[in-house]
């Protein structure tokens, strides 16, 4: 789960991270009080997505007075931002964050991930900030020191040493570097996130150390034991088909294309996409029903799918396991009918109860096509979708 | 004959009274396994269709002698559950639950280290030897009846892609020696390269199917091996080409970030080390059974 800048900034400041003072803001007028309170000769206005980029887009802008902060944020508020990380779509902006100028006098960079190699959590600092990870972690991988956080007992005092001395940190800063690092971890940890990333991480003309901008991701499957993350998450920036899906614990992404699909199973959902796009055709989604739907869940899936204006034709694609053939064939037929089902339908089953789910299918009322393997049901759904002049 | 499990292997299930763990206990012991006790705090002294129900998973190997554990309990608790089977000194734990916190599974494998205990899972379907047509040891959510015993060996993150794969074979009359589904998350207990190790030194494993998804580097890793150690023929798949990046595609694992963890990485990676890679999972069997000279 993604998060804006502004929160990110809000969690670490609860770990003792040293972040600048902001106040978030939904308006131009708030973001022209935002600059009088903050009472500094300069503060930045900065657009909140959840994108990176946002600099280069013109979604961060500094400025030294009130009016300034004013038509700063008059200028982003309701535009759409076209970032490297937003796709050609791009966000609209709908809120932004008001800050504190900072006197810079070096960008770092400082990143907590999960590291499936060493199945760990992995810190990852660099002295060159404000770039792009990956791209210096291709150009010139030395030049980010990684450091294994140990999953009970955290970082160890020389493993903050080491970092401090990477960063080219010393004295009083490299203190306060350190304090900051073992801060940052201790928060990636306690908080579950999938990635935490400060960059870039300042050194100010002070020697003080401070995150200047932030990145969280939480690991969806530890959202159970933290219910006040779940408050962060704003529906605005999630796709609206995303957002009513997950409301059924169903998996589901939008794409671009015209056929929509419903598997079960993560692997072959995109396996299922990628047959698709093989025969000919465009995936409009992945939607994976997951081990235990139920018929509801299904006639619910069913509706999504449907509810995308692009969906020309739907690939129902099934191998039960626990998720029984005739689960899915009641559910289709019942979503099938309830939606009045207007675009071309190929369901392939196998599995358990797949004698019972074909036979439900056949004898139902609602105009599908069955086919017996993923390839015969991929060229069959683009046929249809392409006779169907889509 | 197989890996990590066979016909004569005992078996106890980690929450056995609740809905999964009953009904997948029962699928499993009709299928033939030696399902010969389950777990469930509070529950001891009771049973399950005749199945024996302890408190603990010790008092449950000491009474049974089981040496293998599959955990069915609710994602917050699954940690735990492992833990208390490694402790407990089994053999082989298998871990079906999905959505278990990838944190947690950090310090299971730090829990782990030095024990004797191998892990499957989370978030997978599990393992499955099947000794005759009907019957077999099966020890995770996989419909039993595609499977047909033989000595072709199935590997995959994906839990309905491996059935796709077995069904396949099964239709093509080529039996499996073992099916493993290691499972989609970012930090799991056993990856490809153990699995292929085993499978490699398997004299009853002829061939091999591997079935990868985008995210990591573990189908990479593996090709590293493959190309080096495994004389024995692969078909491999692996889903996830049309992905965009940035996006976890329902497995927490399966997600492309930083342009690392492609399918066509993966796909050269294997290629390069002698695996034929197809493109549609509907021709994994016909493959293997057109190199097996069928």
């Amino acid at each position: 789960m993604k998060i804006h800048e502004f929160q990110a900034k809000q969690v670490l400041a609860r770990f003792g991270v040293p972040v600048p003072d902001g106040i978030a803001c939904d308006t131009a007028d708030e973001a022209a009080a935002a600059f009088t309170q903050l009472g500094a000769p300069l503060s930045v206005v900065k657009a909140q997505i959840h994108a990176g980029g946002r600099g280069k887009a013109g979604g961060v802008k500094l400025v030294r007075s009130a009016d300034e902060a004013r038509d700063a944020a008059a200028g982003m508020l309701g535009k759409t931002l076209v970032t490297h990380q937003t796709g050609p779509e791009g966000r609209v902006v709908q809120k932004i964050y008001v800050e504190r100028g900072s006197e810079i006098d070096r960008e770092l960079y400082l990143a907590v991930a999960v590291d499936r190699a060493t199945s760990a959590p992995v810190l990852m600092g660099s002295a060159e900030g404000g770039m792009e990870i990956e791209e210096l972690a291709e150009e010139r991988p030395e030049a980010i020191l990684r450091e294994r956080i140990h999953p009970m007992k955290g970082l160890l005092p020389f493993q903050l040493r080491r970092m401090a001395k990477h960063l080219g940190l010393s004295g009083d800063t490299a203190k306060k570097g350190m304090a900051l690092i073992q801060k940052l971890a201790v928060a990636f940890t306690e908080m579950d996130c999938s990635i935490a990333e400060i960059n870039p991480l300042i050194v100010t003309k002070q020697g003080d150390v401070l995150a200047l901008d932030a990145k969280i991701n939480f690991d969806s499957n530890a959202l159970f034991r933290h219910k006040d993350v779940i408050e962060y998450r704003d529906l605005n920036e999630e796709d609206p088909k995303e957002v009513e899906a997950s409301k059924f614990d169903l998996n589901y992404i939008a794409l671009d294309g015209n056929i929509g699909c419903m598997v079960n199973g993560a692997g072959l959902a995109m396996a299922t996409m990628d047959v698709i796009q093989l025969k000919g055709g465009s995936p409009a989604n992945f939607l994976d029903v997951g081990g235990g739907a139920n018929k509801e869940q299904v006639t619910n899936a069913f509706k999504i799918l449907l509810s995308d204006p692009n969906c020309r034709g739907v690939l129902v694609n099934i191998f039960g396991g626990i998720m029984k053939c005739d689960t899915i064939a009641e559910g289709v037929i019942a979503a099938a009918k309830e939606v009045d089902l207007q675009v071309p339908l190929v369901v392939r089953l196998e599995g358990t109860n797949v004698q019972r789910g074909r036979q439900l299918l056949e004898e139902s009322d609602v105009k599908l096509e069955t086919a017996a393997s993923l390839d015969e049901a991929a060229e069959k759904i683009v046929a249809l979708v392409k006779a169907a002049g889509a | 004959m197989s890996i990590l499990i066979d016909g004569n292997t005992k078996v106890i299930t980690q929450g056995i009274t609740g809905k999964n763990g009953t009904f997948h206990s029962l699928q499993a012991r009709a299928y033939g396994t030696h399902v010969v006790g389950g777990v469930t705090p509070g529950k001891g002294g009771t049973e399950v269709e005749g199945i024996p129900v302890f408190d603990t998973v010790r008092e449950a190997v000491e009474a049974t002698g089981a040496t293998a554990s599959v955990v069915y309990v609710p994602a917050p608790f699954t940690a735990d559950s492992i833990c208390e089977a490694v402790d407990a000194g089994v053999d082989l734990v298998v871990a079906i639950t999905e959505g278990v916190p990838v944190l947690d599974m950090a310090w299971v494998r730090d829990y782990m280290r030095g024990s004797g205990t191998r892990l499957v899972g989370p978030n997978c379907p599990g393992v499955i030897t099947p000794v005759t047509a009907e019957s077999g040891c099966k020890i995770g959510i996989m419909p039993a009846y595609i499977h047909r015993p033989g000595r072709v060996g199935v590997v995959s993150r994906s839990g309905t892609l491996t059935y796709e794969a077995v069904w396949q074979l099964t239709s093509a009359g080529l039996g499996q020696s073992t099916c493993v589904g290691i499972g989609g998350d970012p930090i799991n207990g056993t990856d490809f390269l153990d699995v292929l190790k085993l499978f490699n030194e398997d004299p009853e494993t002829d061939a091999i199917i591997m079935i990868g998804e985008i995210g990591g580097t573990a189908e990479e890793e593996a090709a590293e091996y493959i190309e080096a150690h495994v004389k024995k023929p692969m078909v491999g798949f692996i889903a996830g080409a049309t992905a965009p990046p940035g996006k976890r595609m329902g497995h927490a694992g399966a997600i492309i970030s930083g342009g690392k963890g492609t399918a066509a990485d993966k796909k050269a990676a294997l290629t390069r080390a002698g695996v034929a890679v197809v493109d549609t999972p509907s021709v994994m069997g016909a493959t293997m059974k057109e190199i097996l000279g069928g």
